[in-house]
């Protein structure tokens, strides 16, 4: 396996060249994209002329950036103007954006080649990539599971060596999950750190767009190259992009890694196992790691998930059938929105912007909404104490490793507590990341995950690199 | 907090503008029914005295400079739109009765 920084290195020093790798993507694509569904449009044209212009570069003597030539996957609810952006939604399909995400216009800027959109819930509801529209990925460890959710197109193509690179929103766990259930690395910003501009807004206070990569380096490099100030968002934190890289290998000797019991309970036994390896290798790499409960997070998920549909209920009313996509027609306009958007939408969408809309309507709003947003900053205060113990949080991302396709997809609640260890972190805004460690009992991969507060994606990127470093083979 | 009922959902379901009846209102309320029932567990905490979190962090607008910038092509944004009539979106009869 090849990571994303040795490709750019050989396409730098001319030992291959951007076509070569953009090719070999479209080849693999081409190969294994009908039996995975991890792709919903692929951009053969677009890429091969995006390496065409990296390859004249490096020709020219000139720098084509850190992420030369490394063709990479965008989630599908990433706007590029000119190439189909679905979100995975009937009331989006054949939309053309008339711009760009700032983070493709970084990662382009950077040398990478955008080959394709990849497949996830609709609008990015979900923890399974089935309640897409157009149809479910298949897990490539297993192609009888799901490759967890949203993101599940984007760790579909990176764990199956389409891409070494892919990118996805976390709204409540949609990098991490999907990551931990394929096996690759996931990484939540902090919120703010990553410009939203140009990503289909799902729940604003929460949404964070971040890499799912083979290697924990090649995060660290995607996020140097796609964080920093943007104008163009009003949330975007005004700081330049970290410095991730150079510090990967400053390790975890004198650190204190706090084990959290909650990030534990109701997680599979083989899963639990898994964790308390990763904090073995943690202690055995010079870490103080300290058990810790903070009970506060487990109203995370009942808070999440009054909280991520109110604003869904908000953001989701654009869809009107007025400016862009699918319009039903009908005698008047109000007819004409009610058409266009009962059969534009899908039912997980109905679902949450109806409990949103609930959570938010008269004589209720204090009793959902507004008690959700105050258990939101008891959370954040928890967060806060933990840290003032903990430098590092540990435990696991996900309670199962990958389940049957339709296990679930009967029972949204049932689906719902598949994300009920990455949810605080959207909640207090903190960054994130899940590193495979081992298999269960069922051969799967695990992932676990380390939680920092804000702004520390230079240390849990450091202990990650332990983590991978130390992980069993 | 009551118990949420199929009338409450049908009330929700036309502020949303969405169309949902008969079993699939039965099925939804059913479905949010239990994530409602789930979220009984603040219910647990006095928080009277915290305040909200609309935001993860206190600094909520960082505001650009108020200069001139490229907006986007208009007629790259009309060839989206499902009608469009003289440089406008186009929409159904918005005042009166349905012809």
């Amino acid at each position: 396996v090849t990571s994303a920084i040795e490709l750019a290195a050989a396409v730098r020093t001319g030992d291959t060249t951007a076509t070569t790798l953009a090719e070999a993507a479209l080849a693999a694509i081409a190969q294994g994209n009908g039996e995975l569904n991890a792709f919903l449009h692929v951009d053969a044209e677009g890429a091969l002329a995006a390496a065409q212009r990296v390859d004249r570069s490096v020709a020219n003597g000139e720098d084509p950036g850190p992420l030369a030539g490394v063709p990479i996957a965008l989630k599908d609810n990433l706007c590029t103007r000119g190439v189909p952006t679905t979100a995975a939604s009937r009331i989006l399909e054949g939309w053309r954006p008339p711009y760009t995400a700032t983070v493709v216009d970084r990662l382009v800027g950077a040398g990478a080649i955008p080959v394709g959109k990849t497949n996830l819930d609709e609008f990015a509801m979900g923890s399974s990539t089935e309640n897409s529209a157009f149809g479910p990925t298949r897990n490539p460890r297993d192609h009888a599971r799901v490759p967890g959710g949203s993101s599940g197109g984007s760790a579909a193509a990176v764990a199956a060596g389409m891409v070494p690179i892919g990118l996805g929103s976390d709204t409540g766990g949609s990098i991490r999950q999907p990551a931990a259930l394929c096996g690759v690395v996931g990484l939540k910003p902090t919120y703010g750190m990553v410009s939203r501009y140009g990503l289909i807004a799902f729940a604003s206070s929460l949404d964070q767009i971040g890499p799912l990569t083979r290697t924990v380096a090649d995060a660290a490099l995607c996020l140097e190259v796609i964080a920093g100030h943007d104008p163009m968002d009003s949330t975007s934190l005004k700081e330049p992009a970290p410095s991730l890289v150079a510090s990967l290998h400053d390790g975890v000797a004198g650190r204190t890694i706090g084990l959290v019991r909650e990030l534990l309970d109701g997680a599979d036994a083989d899963v639990e196992a898994a964790v308390r390896a990763s904090a073995a290798t943690l202690r055995d790499a010079g870490a103080t790691v300290i058990e810790l409960s903070i009970p506060e997070l487990r109203l995370g998920l009942s808070a999440y998930y009054l909280i991520a549909p109110a604003e869904a209920s908000s953001n989701l009313a654009r869809y009107d059938g007025v400016r862009y996509g699918l319009r039903v027609d009908a005698v008047d306009l109000t007819a004409m929105n009610v058409a266009t958007r009962t059969k534009g939408f899908g039912d997980e969408v109905k679902r949450r912007i109806m409990l949103g809309t609930f959570a938010l309507s008269a004589g209720y709003y204090d009793a959902y909404y507004g008690r959700a947003q105050r258990v939101r900053t008891l959370l954040s205060r928890a967060f806060a104490e933990a840290y003032g113990r903990a430098d590092l949080l540990l435990g696991a991302t996900a309670p199962t490793t990958a389940f049957e396709l339709g296990a679930k997809t009967t029972d949204p609640m049932a689906m719902y507590l598949s994300d009920v260890f990455t949810i605080p972190s959207n909640l207090s805004g903190d960054p994130a990341v899940t590193v495979p460690f081992g298999v269960g009992t069922d051969g799967l991969p695990v992932g676990v995950q380390l939680l920092g507060p804000a702004r520390s994606e230079r240390l849990v990127l450091a202990a990650a690199q332990v983590l991978e470093d130390g992980a069993p083979a | 907090v009551t118990a949420l009922s199929r009338e409450d959902v049908a009330h929700v379901a036309r502020l949303a503008r969405l169309d949902i009846s008969g079993e699939d209102l039965e099925r939804y309320t059913d479905q949010l029914r239990a994530v409602l029932d789930h979220a009984k567990d603040l219910e647990a905490f006095d928080l009277e005295a915290t305040p909200p979190t609309a935001h993860p962090f206190a600094e909520a607008a960082f505001l650009r400079e108020d200069v001139v910038v490229e907006c986007l092509d208009r007629d790259e944004v009309l060839a989206q739109a499902p009608a469009v009539e003289d440089d406008r979106f186009c929409v159904p009869q918005i005042i009166g009765d349905a012809p």
